[in-house]
């Protein structure tokens, strides 16, 4: 699903990646290690397009409409309660029964009852939960995940490893400090210097 | 033609033609009637600003198919001939100031049409500067740059039916005379002068662009080798 | 509706619900253009004409105008959230057209204010004024959304704009001015017409290049 060859990308004179290659197959799921720097971050935004390679390419076969990207940023609205930024990740995904699914997404993730409260007044981790509602509101198929357990607390950890190990078989690259917790799941991994 | 070859042919070509064609508005080409000798600078301002444009237009197109291939060359490209047009709208400007002075005795009048379009160009290129200067290096930088050059060769027209629509009728408007009024041995001395400023342009153009590429082959290198 | 414009209705509502709830921009902008007018009273000796205090009157809303737009993808920017719209499947020129529609309301507002405030304190407004500003909203909101999302880039974001902007509202303040004075104010009106379907068209089309890399 994620082909890479010669993948470099570098920032003013600062190399983040060098002549990277890399395959991710349909359904696989591939745990990026490294240490803060090596660059896991910008190989996350290489594939998610929000980032052009300097030189090499990279493939992704899914539409926009069909990757869930997890960022460091929670990427909503503070002033937006949950879920009216749910509702407008929804509309832009163009999510059919749009009020069922976010209702939905948020008691997946423990955050019903938080639903009409303003995302400023979230902690560090219902940030991470709503962030990761957004990303999994649409049902992708290719993950793209961040450092998805920052900040999770330990029942938030428990939703998250529920959702990634348990439901369905999506093509996943994610980036991670603590790989054990997944290693399971995991299909591979790549480590990054 | 190697390149060095080309280059230096350019550069004397540039070199003829301009000497040339100063040499034909100041002692072959008839004095203008009402303006006299210091109409002379018309053969200068007037070449210099058409070039300015030419470099504009240049410069959006580059930006153009930068967009288009995204190959990052263009960028360069679409850059240095920017460059080379807010230079020589420097220069429009400074002769036109001159032209002013002898002609109406102010160094600036805003009823010339010409002098107030390229004062508001001016300004616009030189964000266009700060806007470069204030991004990092990469795709960003490229493609703002080069939406932005887009921008004002739109800018251009508009501007122009702006200032033409505002303001007094004061320019002689040498050019709207021109396909009618101009006389033979004028025009020729004037064609002669714009073929020899667009070179200069030309020339300028290809050292500047030889000397950012070296630059950025060097730091390429210094990159590889660290 | 058909996907595009739900995209941008969406967005557009957005905008107008975060400013709601906030409440930053709009008040800061109103009462910045009624400053700016009594400031004009006192920088304006007794015997100035009437065109004089309709010159500074363009002044005002171009500035007003730049308040706004400073403030116009403040929320994307301080949250990282342009990433979040650029990955939606949505048509990056959507977020252009959602964000133009937001600034175009603000500055109306602005000048629902404004307008009776400058009759007020100087003098009378025809309709010609009217149409100009209306015009000229289109436009400012059009190029300066798309100048706000390049200056948003950038390191140096808020003494960017200004500098981007201010060369490009020179045809409208022309088109204004001209349209508010003239005794024909239908060509100065057509002007900033084609000022609008020229730059809006060209910002609509080039935004994805701004956004994306």
């Amino acid at each position: 699903m994620i082909t890479a060859r010669n993948l470099s990308k570098r920032f003013g004179d600062k190399r983040v990646l060098e002549d990277l290659d890399l395959e991710v197959p349909r359904g696989g799921f591939v745990l990026v290690t490294g240490p803060n720097g090596s660059g896991k971050t910008t190989l996350l935004r290489l594939c998610a397009g929000l980032a052009a390679p300097t030189s090499g390419e990279i493939q992704v076969d899914a539409f926009r409409g069909a990757i869930g990207f997890l960022a460091h940023e929670p990427l909503v609205y503070g002033e937006l309660t949950a879920l009216e930024n749910l509702d407008l990740y929804g509309r832009l995904y163009r999510i059919p029964e749009r009020r069922e699914r976010c209702g939905a997404v948020l008691e997946r993730f423990g955050l019903w009852r938080e639903r009409n409260e303003r995302a400023a007044s979230f902690s560090r981790g219902m940030l991470q939960r709503l962030a990761l509602c957004r990303t999994f509101l649409h049902e992708p198929d290719l993950l793209l995940l961040d450092e998805p357990f920052d900040g999770l607390d330990a029942e938030g950890a428990k939703l998250l490893y529920l959702e990634l190990a348990v439901r369905g078989r999506r093509t996943a690259l994610v980036a991670t400090h603590n790989p054990e917790s997944l290693a399971t799941r995991a299909s591979a991994r790549l480590a990054l210097a | 033609m190697s390149t060095s070859l080309r280059n230096s042919t350019l550069a004397l070509a540039t070199a003829g033609l301009l000497v040339g064609g100063i040499a034909l508005a100041l002692f072959w080409a008839p004095e203008d009637a009402d303006q006299g000798f210091s109409q002379k600078i018309f053969y200068v301002h007037v070449p210099i600003a058409l070039t300015a444009y030419a470099c504009f237009g240049f410069g959006a197109w580059k930006a153009l198919r930068l967009l288009w291939t995204a190959e990052a060359r263009y960028d360069l490209e679409s850059y240095t001939a920017i460059h080379m047009g807010v230079i020589f709208g420097l220069l429009t400007l400074v002769t036109g100031s001159i032209w002013a002075k002898i002609s109406w005795g102010h160094w600036w009048t805003w009823g010339e049409r010409q002098l107030v379009l390229f004062l508001i160009l001016f300004l616009f290129y030189s964000a266009y500067f700060m806007l470069r200067y204030s991004i990092e290096p990469g795709p960003r930088r490229e493609r703002n740059s080069a939406v932005y050059a887009l921008f004002g060769v739109a800018l251009i027209p508009v501007s122009f039916l702006a200032v033409r629509i505002a303001g007094t009728i004061l320019h002689p408007t040498i050019f709207t005379h021109e396909g009618a009024n101009l006389p033979g041995k004028m025009l020729l001395a004037f064609c002669i002068c714009l073929a020899g400023v667009l070179a200069l342009a030309a020339t300028l153009y290809r050292v500047e662009l030889a000397g950012k590429r070296v630059d950025a082959s060097l730091r390429e290198l210094r990159e590889l080798l660290a | 509706m058909t996907g595009y414009a739900a995209d941008v209705a969406a967005l557009a509502r957005k905008d107008l619900l975060l400013e709601l709830r906030s409440r930053d921009t709009l008040p800061a902008m109103l009462l910045f253009v009624v400053s700016a007018l009594v400031v004009f009273h006192f920088a304006l000796p007794a015997d100035s004409s009437t065109h004089a205090e309709t010159g500074l009157l363009w002044i005002a809303i171009v500035f007003t105008a730049l308040l706004g737009l400073t403030r116009a993808f403040a929320a994307e920017r301080e949250q990282g959230l342009l990433d979040g719209l650029v990955l939606a499947p949505c048509d990056r020129s959507a977020i252009w057209l959602g964000k133009t529609i937001g600034v175009t309301a603000f500055l109306v507002l602005a000048e629902l204010v404004a307008l009776p405030a400058f009759a007020l304190f100087f003098h009378a407004i025809g309709w010609e004024l009217v149409a100009a500003v209306a015009l000229a909203d289109v436009g400012i909101a059009a190029i300066g959304t798309l100048l706000a999302a390049m200056a948003a880039a950038s390191r140096a974001r808020e003494l960017l704009l200004p500098l981007l902007f201010l060369p490009l509202a020179i045809p409208v303040v022309i088109g204004g001015v001209g349209a508010s004075v003239a005794t024909n104010p239908a060509s100065f009106l057509g002007f900033l017409g084609l000022y609008d379907a020229v730059f809006a068209i060209l910002s609509w089309a080039s935004f994805e290049y701004v956004v994306t890399e």
